[in-house]
């Protein structure tokens, strides 16, 4: 059986400590120092450092906002790779793999979990350990890859997801743009906000249906 | 057609889908997540099972679709694609179904492109009006007329053909960049109307007895099943009557895999189970309507029809596939937008450029356009639409100085689209794929077609007309781009042909009732019927249904046999 492997993050990224002012400002609210173990399913804790390192650099926190690791991107990502999606269950994987015009899509025979190991290598385990700048020029070297593709819009995604999904932690992206989450209606408010931000206080699926949701990477 | 039949006939209606049944509002409000739903599509027909491929001209090579990615998605279970569509619900232009004897007359045949397919329908405006009407109520479509019974009134489509009804409900409200897209559309002489749209503006009861609540706006439409029944899916509109009928039967997780026939005769069809069992279903009657493109698949699988030959131009399965030629701008305004609220189909459409293009098209080879609109359908707006920066602002899409302006311009950004005319051609086609097969062992349908100079004049012209609305809104940046896959990847959920209609079976598969012309007790409803790419087809494949319906009912069940 493999070994559980964990990564270690600040417990500012697992909740209920950052806070946004509706007006956009962050505050980060009284961040209790301590280190909190959140158990891996995919990466080694190796691995998960150079990814949570490199998705840092892609979406970092800076004047604007809180950036991919106290979001715990990290955590998305490792489900969805150790999920359906990683392993490339509902993609068409019938040979011959023939490669095409970018139109195609891509063609690879190599799944996520593939390509992710494989770009991590490119990267060298010791990424974490690097300067920025050292961390921005090795990016900048592959960014026209598809790995580089993936591990940008897994970022992405990993800020802005529903928080069951593993990122986007007390929803830290979502105050940061002002969106309220997946809200059943807004009939009352409809026409009402022409060119006026409509700000809510966001609210998680989970929030809003009064029960949990299984999410997709949880499916075997 | 199987309420139809099932509710106006004894006759017992067996449907066979390949999917799951239906899940329900409660199961769609649990499925209101971008991730899983929305990026990762997770209640499309996987692409595992196999799609189609797709290359852009006979002497390339196909490659499958392995992902969705850049596609939309197809849909599978009870209500297939209807269940998760945006619900924009225009009619096409009254030419429309007379198009080849139209631009003949207007232009002259020389003028029209090389190597074009263009035909009829096989049926008129007046032929098919009614039939509009009908969808219109069933659904309940929201929207407000511009020409009725040939009295023309400002603030619908003025262009539209003469409709014998006022829509069932009044249309959605504008919201933003709808309305800034209005102001500057008037001020440019033209004739902005709010888009039709059959997701409900208010509670509604169908002329059906089915009543439904108004939209809630809640930005998870397109992709999304309803979680309140206002959108127009078949399995909020149709299927409740259904289930009450004890001569209907759906069974669910059935792939069909061929139609069984004899001697000109449809006797049945095989499908899978889900445990992998292959059964013989026999019947009197066999309809397909298994998605635009699987219709002609599955005729093909089955050996009915003579199947199409680009270079000979001969045979008529698998002819004339189109597509609904998109341009499309991305512009930002100054003001935060909301996108996260609305519906599918709501926005501010144009028809001024709707139909022929006249002169000012002519000159620059564009003789056909599309509605052109600006529409707030609340995409899901956090992850999808994050990063939208005017063009030339930062120097790299990632890292400190990327994310301020993501941040920055998120939330303010509109987009206008047009969605147009599509000429076949005797280049594109339909035919089985020699290589890759399906999760069964059958061939995947193979998808060949590309973009001739015709649509390429088209787009740039439409381009032109949104650029100038773009900038009479006030927009401060413009992101241009083609809304239009580029090839190999040119097929879309509005997809059309395949199987198409006509007045003669040396040019067309099915007759103008979508009966077969080979196979009377054989009919084809759907996308795959339309000739030619049009404007949004939903309403249209709705109304060629319910013509057909009544024809089978009311004619081909008194005389079996062939009706044209």
């Amino acid at each position: 059986m493999k070994r559980r492997e964990f990564i270690e993050l600040s417990s500012q990224s697992i909740g209920g400590l950052l806070i946004y002012s509706l007006a956009g400002a962050p505050l980060v609210v009284n961040a209790q120092e301590g280190k909190v173990k959140v158990p891996l399913r995919f990466f080694t804790e190796q691995e998960a450092k150079v990814i949570m390192a490199a998705c840092e650099r892609i979406f970092p926190a800076n004047e604007s906002g809180p950036g991919a690791t106290q979001a715990g991107v990290v955590v998305y990502v490792d489900r969805q790779l150790a999920g359906p999606y990683g392993r490339d269950k509902y993609r068409y994987t019938q040979p011959p793999f023939v490669d095409s015009a970018p139109g195609h899509g891509y063609q690879g025979k190599e799944n996520p979990q593939d390509i992710y190991r494989a770009g991590i290598q490119k990267l060298g385990t010791g990424f974490f350990e690097l300067a920025v700048e050292k961390q921005d020029e090795q990016l900048k070297a592959i960014e026209k890859t598809h790995f580089f593709q993936q591990l940008r819009q897994h970022t992405i995604e990993g800020m802005f997801c529903d928080p069951m999904h593993g990122g986007n932690a007390d929803m830290i992206g979502w105050q940061m743009l002002g969106y309220p989450g997946p809200q059943m209606s807004y009939r009352a408010q409809i026409g009402k906000y022409n060119g006026v931000a409509y700000r809510t206080k966001p609210q998680s699926l989970q929030q809003i249906l009064g029960y949990p949701v299984k999410p997709w990477e949880d499916e075997e | 057609m199987a309420k139809e039949i099932a509710g106006r006939t004894p006759l017992s209606v067996l449907v066979l889908e390949r999917g799951g049944p239906f899940r329900g509002p409660v199961a769609y409000a649990a499925e209101m997540d971008e991730v899983d739903t929305f990026i990762r599509k997770r209640r499309a027909e996987s692409p595992a099972n196999g799609i189609f491929t797709t290359r852009a001209s006979r002497n390339d090579r196909a490659n499958p679709l392995r992902t969705y990615g850049e596609f939309p998605m197809v849909g599978t279970g009870m209500g297939g694609s209807s269940d998760h569509w945006g619900a924009t619900s225009p009619r096409f232009m009254p030419e429309a179904f007379e198009i080849a004897t139209h631009l003949k007359r207007l232009h002259g045949a020389s003028k029209l492109p090389p190597d074009h397919t263009i035909q009829d329908y096989g049926i008129t405006w007046k032929e098919i009006e009614p039939y509009y009407a009908r969808a219109e109520e069933m659904m309940g479509t929201s929207g407000k007329a511009g020409n009725l019974n040939g009295k023309r009134i400002e603030g619908g489509n003025v262009f539209e053909g003469p409709r014998s009804r006022e829509f069932p409900n009044p249309p959605h409200p504008m919201l933003y960049a709808p309305l800034l897209f209005a102001k500057a559309a008037r001020d440019l002489g033209y004739h902005p109307f709010p888009m039709p749209s059959s997701t409900l503006s208010q509670n509604y009861t169908s002329p059906d007895g089915i009543t439904r609540v108004g939209c809630q706006y809640c930005g998870h439409c397109s992709l999304f099943g309803c979680m309140v029944g206002a959108k127009a899916s078949p399995n909020f509109t149709l299927l409740p009557i259904l289930q009450s009928k004890k001569n209907f039967t759906a069974r669910t997780n059935c792939q069909v895999r061929r139609i069984v026939h004899a001697d000109g005769k449809a006797a049945g069809v095989t499908y899978v189970d889900d445990s992998g069992t292959e059964f013989m279903q026999p019947a009197e009657t066999v309809i397909v309507a298994a998605w635009v493109f699987n219709n002609a698949r599955l005729l093909m699988l089955s050996g009915i029809g003579e199947p199409y030959d680009p270079v000979s131009g001969k045979g008529t399965l698998g002819k004339n596939p189109t597509y609904a030629v998109h341009a499309g701008v991305d512009f930002f305004l100054d003001k935060p937008q909301n996108i996260f609220m609305g519906s599918g189909g709501m926005a501010t459409a144009i028809g001024d450029f709707g139909g022929d293009l006249g002169d000012e098209g002519a000159k620059q080879g564009a003789l056909r356009g599309g509605l052109i609109f600006c529409y707030t359908q609340g995409d899901p707006p956090v992850i999808s639409n994050f990063g939208k920066i005017p063009e030339g602002q930062v120097q790299q899409n990632w890292g400190s100085e990327w994310k301020n302006a993501a941040i920055q311009w998120n939330d303010r950004y509109a987009t206008m689209l047009s969605t147009e005319n599509h000429f076949p051609y005797r280049q594109n086609y339909l035919d089985l794929d020699p290589t890759y097969t399906d999760k069964w062992g059958d061939p995947l349908l193979r998808v060949t077609m590309d973009w001739t100079d015709a649509e390429r004049n088209q787009t740039a012209f439409m381009l032109k007309k949104e650029v100038e609305i773009a900038m009479a809104m006030g927009a401060v940046g413009i992101l241009p781009r083609s809304g239009t896959r580029a090839a190999p990847l040119m097929v879309d959920n509005h997809s059309h042909g395949g199987a198409i209609m006509g007045a003669s079976p040396e040019t067309s598969v099915v007759n103008p009732f979508l009966q077969h012309w080979k196979m009377p007790n054989l009919w084809v409803v759907g996308g795959s019927a339309l000739p030619q790419g049009e404007e949004h087809l939903t309403m249209t494949v709705a109304a060629l249904a319910y013509r057909a319906a009544d024809a089978f009912i009311d004619r081909y069940l008194k005389r079996p046999g062939a009706l044209a």
